[in-house]
This record gives structure tokens, C-alpha cells and sequence, in this order.
């Protein structure tokens, strides 16, 4: 089904390597086979229906969910149920989420500094050296001492972005991280993450923003009903769909 | 429906009268004082009918005495002190016992659900005073543990269950969102719990954890039955003496309300300064 998609994976130097991945929810069958491999300072967005697996995949990447069968290596390390290094693991590959989930009885730099000070195990000073660079990497210095609920909802996903930041993490994963925007806070951090791309983050994006997804992505994946259905380079993926499951999908999101 | 007035701003309604009168402050004010007094009349009254005998003047010299030697504590607050000591331990042990059991039941571990599970139900159905006699007649001979000791043991392992349950609702109000988030950083679980969950579930948990910890000061009385020497069973020993029964239990009653409110607005005040911040 992947077709000459073979060509896009990279062998060697991939970060993340899923192989045959199988993961059920009771007798729903969420990821059906999946392979694919992420190399370094790579770009991958994943789109689909809702419901096709994309989220359960990259949550796979960080342990937040395991698969049932196949093979799954992060950083050169096998992920699975089980697994001890799960947490250090978490600490390489950042998550943001669509629903922030910031930390609401701490203020912006506390959010910040929480994992730095108490996993990273930096003094303070050095901690809160390190959330103020992201918070202005994400551009909202000014907001450090307010607590989540006041900002507004671009600037808690940038908060979020940063918090990830903070790990040193080498790569980023976004599950539908604009979804939960209202649409004039979308562009805001979409900047963020496109900055991030071209600085080099590997990055594995699901989103239904295309236009996004066109001017970051070296490579595309449409998953459909817990199966990879697709993977192109951004190019051919827009201009010319193989199959008609991704066609229709792409012509329903592309349709305003 | 508003009101406008001449420049044209909207008012409230106001409610009718009738409802201002017996929502306001002053009138739930004048009931309680008008209940109270009924209860106190009655209570005179009745004694009057059966010719008690009143010693008022007996009973401050059981809270304190002042004389030549200096300033004395009386039995009633040495009785009180007791009590604060069984309160104050069982309490500790309590938030102990209990956040343990929550811990066990919120786990992954099957055996710990199935104990923690197991040590409510048979808690929290049990009597205390039959608790009480277990731990004084039965462990306490076993161990070798005195009747203070029985008594907190007792007391912090009673309550510690029936405190398990709000911590446990505590931590389940925490969105799953939350373990996420710190997981995403790669908390453990324990740093997940420690920095992120209960942060956010002790305000919550606090009223329920009140009423709880004035559950208990209140059923400390019931140790009296092992001899225990708090304020309740000083009152025993002490009307068994001078058998003025309805002054002395008037005062162990008020003495018991005095505390168990200021701890009520102790909290009150704390919730107010959690929740600012």
C-alpha cells in the first residue's frame, strides 16, 4: 500500500523507527500495521479523519500510550509496556498538547521552571535562566508572572511549546495543537512552530492546518482508520493524491 | 425583570420584602437566639420542676484556679489537653493511614486495591466503639500498647479510612490532562503526585478534610469507655464526685462547641487565603 513511499523513509539515522505497530482498545483495532521512520531534524505531519489513529500514534512515540505488537525505537532505545526509561525518554521528546494541560496552580515561569527544577534537577537560578530564554523564544517575556487561566489561548499553547523547550528536548511532537484555538489565536503559535522548524527541531505535527503543513513538511502521512493510507512529499501530496481516500479527504478540508 | 433608574443604568430587582426580612443577617441572628434561649428556658425549667439543686459556683474552680500558690489548670482543661494530645495524633495518623489506602486503591497494583478496598469496607462498618474495645481488649494485650496508645491507633486507623475516600476524590477531580502534562516532562508518578495532582486536589479536599478532623476531635469522646482521662471522661469522674451532672455536662458541651467552631472558622479563613492565591 505504501507503494514507492518506501523511498521518502530513511534507514539510517532515524530517531523514531515504528515498525508493524498493532494497538487495540479492547476490540477496537486503533493502529493497523503501522510503520514509519522519523530521521533527524525531520518534519513529519501527520493528517486524517478524526478517529484514524494519528493521535494514538505519536502518543505512542512518547509512552503515553504502548502498542501491542511490532517494534517501536526512540533515540536508538525500544519503547515499550514496561519499558524502565520511559521518563527519560519523555524528557528527549516533547508533547504539546491540543488541550495545553498547563499546570493551573502554577504561574507561567513556574510551569516553566517545574521540570527543569525537579526532573532536570537544575538550581534555581539556572532553571529560571532557562524558562525566561524560551518564554522569549515563544514571545510573551512579559506574561512570566501570571498564572495560565489569564492568558489567552495561543499564548498558553506558546507557554506549552516552551514548557517542552525547557527539556532540551531533541524532538517535538503536536497532537492537533491549534485545534482547541480560537481562529485569530491560530496564527500566533503556528509562527512559533515554524520557527522552530527552521531552526531545525524534528518535529512530528498532527494537524489539519495545510497551510502549515505546506510550507514545513518534508514529508506528509494521511492515515485513515488506524492505517498509514499515504506517505509524499508535501508537493505531490497536495497536487497529486494516489488514493481516493486521501483525495476525498483532502478535498473536504481544502474545500474553503 | 430591571429597574432603570434616571440616567438610564439597570438595577437588580429588588426581592420582596418578606424574603429581605428572613434572608437577612440579623433575623438568622434573632432565631438562633430565640431557639437557644428556648432550650436553655427548658432545660432551667425542667430542673426547676424536678428541684436540682444549681452549683454554678462550684464549676470554675474545674476550669481554673487562681489562688496564693499561683494560677492553676483546672480537671476540665487538663480533661481538654487529653483530648487536643488524642486529636492531634489520631489525626496525624489518619491523614497518614488514609492518603496511604488512597494511594493503594488509586494504583496499578491488584493487591494493594484488594487490601486498601478490603480495610475500608471492614472500617467503615464497623461500630468504633467496637473498634475501641478491639484495640484496648484484643491488640492492645497482644502488643502491649496503653490505653492512650490503643486509643490514637484506633482513632487515626478509623479515620484514616473514612479520610482515604476524600483524598481519593480529591485526586480523581485532577484532570487526566494533568498526569499528562507532567508526564510530557518526564515526571515519575511519585513527582507527578507531589508537584502537580495534590498541589491542585488539597483545596478541594480541605472542607470535607474540616468536617473530618472535627468528626474526630468529637468522637475522641467515645475513649471515655477505656478510661482514657480526656474532657469527657474527667466530666464522668468529676459528677460522680459532686453530682452535679447538669452543670458539668453543660460546661464539657460548650467546651467541645468552642473548639469545634473555632476550627470551623480557622478553615473558613484558610479557604478563603488557598483560593486567593
Amino acid at each position: 500500500m505504501l507503494g514507492e513511499a518506501e523511498d521518502l523513509d530513511v534507514a539510517g539515522g532515524a530517531v523514531i523507527s515504528a515498525r508493524n505497530l498493532d494497538k487495540y482498545y479492547g476490540d477496537f483495532h486503533a493502529l493497523k500495521d503501522v510503520s514509519i521512520d522519523v530521521a533527524e531534524g525531520e518534519r513529519v505531519v501527520i493528517c486524517g479523519p478524526s478517529g484514524s489513529g494519528k493521535s494514538t500514534l505519536i502518543r505512542c512515540f512518547n509512552a503515553l500510550e504502548f502498542h501491542q505488537r511490532g517494534q517501536l525505537t526512540v533515540q536508538g532505545a525500544e519503547v515499550y509496556e514496561g519499558s524502565r526509561d520511559v521518563h527519560r525518554l519523555r524528557q528527549d521528546v516533547g508533547m504539546v498538547f491540543q488541550q495545553f494541560n498547563l499546570f493551573p496552580h502554577l504561574t507561567v515561569l513556574e510551569n516553566l521552571m517545574v521540570g527543569p527544577l525537579k526532573v532536570r534537577k537544575l538550581p534555581k537560578h539556572e532553571a529560571e535562566a532557562v524558562a525566561r530564554r524560551y518564554l522569549e523564544r515563544v514571545h510573551i517575556p512579559e506574561q512570566a508572572d501570571k498564572y495560565p487561566r489569564h492568558l489567552s489561548g495561543g499564548q498558553q499553547q506558546r507557554v506549552a511549546i516552551a514548557r517542552s523547550l525547557c527539556m532540551e528536548c531533541r524532538i517535538i511532537l503536536f497532537d492537533e495543537p491549534t485545534s482547541a484555538l480560537d481562529p485569530e489565536m491560530i496564527n500566533e503559535v503556528l509562527d512559533v512552530m515554524v520557527e522552530l522548524a527552521e531552526d531545525g527541531m524534528t518535529m512530528v505535527v498532527v494537524t489539519h492546518e495545510m497551510g502549515f503543513a505546506r510550507k514545513v513538511a518534508d514529508r506528509m502521512v494521511f492515515m485513515d482508520a488506524g492505517e498509514i493510507v499515504e506517505v509524499a512529499a508535501p508537493e505531490a501530496f497536495f497536487t497529486e493524491p494516489r488514493t481516493e481516500r486521501c483525495r476525498a479527504f483532502l478535498q473536504k478540508i481544502l474545500q474553503h | 425583570m430591571a429597574v432603570t433608574t434616571e440616567t438610564g443604568a439597570l438595577l437588580p430587582r429588588q426581592p420582596p420584602l418578606a424574603q429581605r426580612i428572613t434572608g437577612s443577617t440579623g433575623f438568622a441572628i434573632g432565631l438562633y437566639a430565640l431557639v437557644m434561649g428556648m432550650l436553655i428556658y427548658g432545660a432551667y425549667a425542667g430542673a426547676a420542676q424536678m428541684g436540682y439543686n444549681w452549683q454554678w459556683y462550684n464549676i470554675p474552680r474545674y476550669l481554673w484556679t487562681y489562688t496564693e500558690d499561683g494560677f492553676q489548670l483546672g480537671e476540665l482543661i487538663v480533661g481538654l489537653g487529653m483530648t487536643f494530645v488524642l486529636s492531634i495524633g489520631s489525626f496525624l495518623l489518619a491523614v497518614a493511614v488514609g492518603l496511604l489506602m488512597a494511594l493503594a486503591r488509586l494504583s496499578t497494583l491488584v493487591v494493594g486495591k484488594a487490601l486498601a478496598l478490603a480495610l475500608l469496607e471492614f472500617l467503615r462498618n464497623m461500630p468504633l466503639l467496637v473498634l475501641v474495645y478491639l484495640f484496648y481488649y484484643v491488640l492492645g494485650p497482644i502488643f502491649g500498647w496503653d490505653r492512650l496508645t490503643s486509643s490514637i491507633l484506633c482513632l487515626g486507623i478509623f479515620h484514616g479510612a473514612l479520610l482515604s475516600e476524600i483524598f481519593r476524590a480529591g485526586i480523581l477531580s485532577v484532570p487526566k490532562g494533568q498526569w499528562e502534562g507532567a508526564a510530557s516532562i518526564g515526571m515519575t508518578e511519585a513527582q507527578a503526585y507531589r508537584y502537580i495532582v495534590l498541589p491542585q486536589s488539597v483545596p478541594l479536599m480541605l472542607p470535607p478534610l474540616t468536617g473530618e478532623a472535627i468528626q474526630l476531635v468529637k468522637s475522641s469522646a467515645i475513649v471515655s469507655v477505656i478510661a482514657v482521662a480526656e474532657l469527657t471522661t474527667v466530666g464522668r469522674n468529676l459528677i460522680s464526685e459532686t453530682y452535679m451532672s447538669f452543670e458539668i455536662w453543660f460546661t464539657v458541651a460548650v467546651i467541645y462547641l468552642v473548639i469545634t467552631l473555632l476550627m470551623s472558622f480557622g478553615v473558613t479563613a484558610l479557604e478563603a487565603r488557598v483560593k486567593h492565591t
